[in-house]
């Protein structure tokens, strides 16, 4: 399974990377967990949609003792689709992007076998509360809603255990620099980095929280929260969440996808800057959650909306890049006409098709995303079914569906193996497709007339009948993308328990080489020193004075319900 | 592509590292930055020209007393003359109090929440007021009620079992109907809301 194409490096290191047995079953141990997850809680959320229509699945299962009530059923959804299966498999796609990105081993090995074993000792310790309606506080865990202990504990681990995992990935790359001076670093390799970097700051926020707050308080150490102060921990950590999912994403994009179809990355360049780009501005930018929030003067709320702005241009570059490398593939393939070219894209290709669909929908999610950031505009949807809309086409669709795509080459190159019935995983990809777009469009549509999230809205007294075709289209959605759930659990169960087969016969791991030698870069483009200083400085203006004006005047006052209120 | 590749073995000179960048590229990427800065120019004097403004700092209280001292022991509206009338509503687990405020077409209302407990949501239907309601936190909106009719106001943050029970109601009324209802002995802010989940 050498990569045959031009060599993307000009070190001696040309004839590819097999991966060893070892690293295979590690990286697919990081796969393995988060499909599972994702199948645990993507059959749970038609529940939720279901009980749009006044279906309540939710009260047979509390009758058989499985899950207490929707709000169970949604905590253990978000947090099991948003948290675990994103988690684990971005450790595990970065593993592997920096192995065979620098065609050479981890560097400590040790390094990233203790962090998987951290998020996993994590994610028990998080899912254990949550099965036994401890937990159930929704995956943003507002203050003063007090989970089990366990539950921060757990979480607090998972994120520890990615830092490890981040260590590791930056080490080895520091290694192959020293080895290979003057030589651009690869691009799948390095986007995997600067993400973990990225990450690494972004969650100092949900870190402090937990540790300085909400753990001592669920110990009983302490006896109050400051909710607000939370709110904006949570929030620092909150938004750049969304592109710690998203990024790795944009590596198959920018890094894979294009060989996928055919052809090559359209500009080496220009992916790099919109990657250096994340890294700056995805975290200064989390007070955009909290635009409807008291104790935020408006003038921050102001400055990240304006910031939030700039975090939409490497989303710009991306859209045109990934789609003049489909354009080129195409028309390498005979693709002809202004849009007609997209027909000849490999569309039987289940891997290709998902991406293709999952940036499609994207589109979508970025312009409600613009509508979300847009300051005043946001009190038209804050908290409204709007939001879930949103982000069903942005991390549910253009991330997962992308990830799915993913593993549709991924496990079978990782278990030597041929991925089972591309027909099936065909429909698969379709069927996510329209289903989004049917419940999402009715969650929009909801979010509009003033539909609260996170509401079992087949109960609320408030309901009136021009809600009613939403929810309707809600549940129908919601069907639909059950079936796909499935689909996809079953086609990864087969092509797991499927016979090894000729290595020839196993598809091999598409790294698209740029129109461009990657040498021609600018070293800048290279470089972290100047970029992570940039964060860190824009960091400091954008939320210092507020965090520190936050921190200093805090109130530890709220104590919450003397009730568990679930 | 307008500028030269080298081959897989040559070492490029400084001036042939550029981003080369594609001319359609370029100009997208002049179309973006030119979109965005129109989106912030439509966002700034929405809000700083035409007072669409978001909630902020307002003040702070104490959850463990606020239900029982101060302005939220009593919530409900007060008339201030002049058209403006000032709205203080506690959201507690799982219920607003009051359930009902009824004002004049035309009433200018500052709409005052807290919570005692835990954070709740604040929107009322068909209008831009939308606020997160933080314990120890005061959400205030300012909203001029144009319409006649009733505007439901919901609880859009997750607060327990309740939640989806949460909501209360602006009953808009004609001047007449609204000088009517206050010659009555028992007034809707009165009315303090138990919690039945």
């Amino acid at each position: 399974m050498s990569i045959t194409e031009r060599p993307i490096t000009e070190s001696a290191d040309r004839s590819g990377y097999d991966l060893t047995p070892w690293e295979r079953k590690f990286i697919g141990v990081h796969l393995f967990i988060a499909i599972i997850a994702l199948g645990i809680g993507s059959l749970i959320g038609p529940l939720q949609a279901l009980e749009y229509s006044n279906v309540d699945v939710y009260e047979k299962l509390a009758d058989w003792g499985i899950l207490q009530s929707y709000y169970q059923g949604l905590t253990l959804h978000g947090v099991l689709n948003a948290l675990v299966w994103t988690t684990f498999f971005i450790v595990g796609f970065t593993t592997f992007t920096t192995i065979k990105g620098l065609r050479r081993p981890l560097s400590y090995p040790k390094i990233n076998v203790a962090g998987l074993a951290v998020m996993v000792v994590g994610l028990v310790m998080a899912a254990v509360p949550m099965l036994i309606d401890e937990a159930t506080v929704l995956y943003t865990f507002y203050a003063p809603l007090k989970a089990n202990w366990a539950f921060y504990v757990g979480l607090t681990l998972v994120v520890v255990g990615s830092w490890i995992s981040g260590v590791g990935f930056f080490l080895t790359l520091r290694d192959w620099r020293k080895d290979n001076k003057g030589v651009r670093s690869p691009f799948i390799a390095l986007g995997g980095v600067i993400n973990a970097a990225m990450w690494q700051i972004a969650t100092l926020g949900v870190a402090v929280e937990m540790l300085t707050m909400l753990i001592p308080w669920s110990f009983g150490i302490t006896d109050y929260t400051d909710p607000e102060l939370a709110r904006t921990y949570f929030w620092f950590t909150g938004h750049p969440l969304v592109y710690f999912w998203l990024l790795p994403a944009y590596i198959s994009w920018y890094g894979m996808l294009p060989k996928q179809a055919g052809g090559k990355l359209f500009s080496d360049s220009l992916a790099r800057l919109a990657f250096w780009m994340f890294l700056i501005v995805s975290v200064p930018v989390g007070f955009h959650h909290q635009f409807v929030d008291p104790g935020v003067p408006q003038v921050w709320k102001y400055i990240h909306a304006l910031l939030t702005y700039s975090v939409f241009f490497p989303s710009m570059i991306t859209a045109f890049t990934v789609i003049a490398s489909l354009e080129y593939a195409a028309r390498k393939r005979g693709g002809t006409g202004l849009i007609g070219w997209v027909r000849a894209l490999p569309w039987s290709d289940p891997s290709v098709a998902s991406q293709l669909l999952a940036g499609i929908l994207f589109m979508f999610g970025g312009i409600g995303g613009l509508t979300n950031a847009s300051y005043n505009v946001n009190l038209v949807i804050h908290n409204t079914a709007w939001v879930p809309g949103h982000f069903h086409l942005t991390v549910a669709t253009a991330v997962t569906l992308s990830f799915i795509g993913i593993t549709y080459w991924l496990v079978p190159h990782l278990a030597g193996k041929q991925l089972w019935s591309p027909k099936t995983a065909l429909v698969q990809a379709w069927t996510w497709f329209v289903g989004m777009v049917i419940f999402s469009n009715a969650m929009h549509m909801l979010g509009l007339l003033g539909a609260p999230r996170r509401t079992p809205l087949g109960e609320a007294p408030y309901v009136p009948d021009e809600w009613n075709g939403h929810l309707l289209r809600v549940s129908i959605g919601g069907t639909i993308l059950l079936v796909s759930v499935i689909l996809y659990l079953v086609v990864m169960y087969k092509t797991f328990r499927g016979p090894k087969v000729d290595p020839a016969l196993v598809p091999e791991a598409p790294i698209a080489e740029s129109i461009r030698h990657p040498q021609l870069t600018p070293v800048w483009l290279d470089t972290f020193k100047p970029w992570l200083i940039a964060a860190g400085v824009l960091l400091l203006i954008a939320y210092g004075p507020q965090l520190v004006d936050q921190i200093m005047n805090m109130n530890l006052n709220a104590p919450g319900t003397d009730f568990q209120p679930w | 592509m307008s500028t030269t590749d080298i081959a897989p073995d040559e070492v490029p000179s400084d001036d042939q590292l550029t981003m080369g960048i594609d001319p359609f590229e370029r100009n997208w990427m002049k179309l973006s930055v030119a979109l965005l800065i129109v989106f912030a120019i439509a966002v700034t004097v929405a809000g700083f020209a035409a007072g669409f403004q978001l909630p902020g700092a307002e003040s702070e209280v104490d959850p463990r007393t606020v239900a029982t001292e101060g302005r939220w022991a009593e919530p409900g509206v007060t008339e201030l003359g002049d058209g403006k009338f000032e709205a203080y509503i506690l959201a507690v687990t799982w219920s607003f109090s009051p359930r009902e405020i009824v004002v004049p077409v035309g009433a200018e209302v500052d709409i005052y929440v807290t919570s005692p407990d835990l954070q709740h949501g604040f929107k009322i239907t068909d209008t831009n007021v939308n606020m997160q309601v933080v314990p120890g936190q005061v959400s205030k909106l300012t909203y001029t009620f144009d319409d006649v009719g009733e505007f439901p106001y919901i609880c859009h943050e997750y607060c327990g079992q309740g939640h989806a029970a949460m909501f209360g109601t602006v009953k808009v009324v004609s001047e007449a109907e609204y000088e009517a209802s206050k010659t009555d002995t028992s007034t809707d802010s009165d009315e303090t809301a138990e919690a039945d989940g």
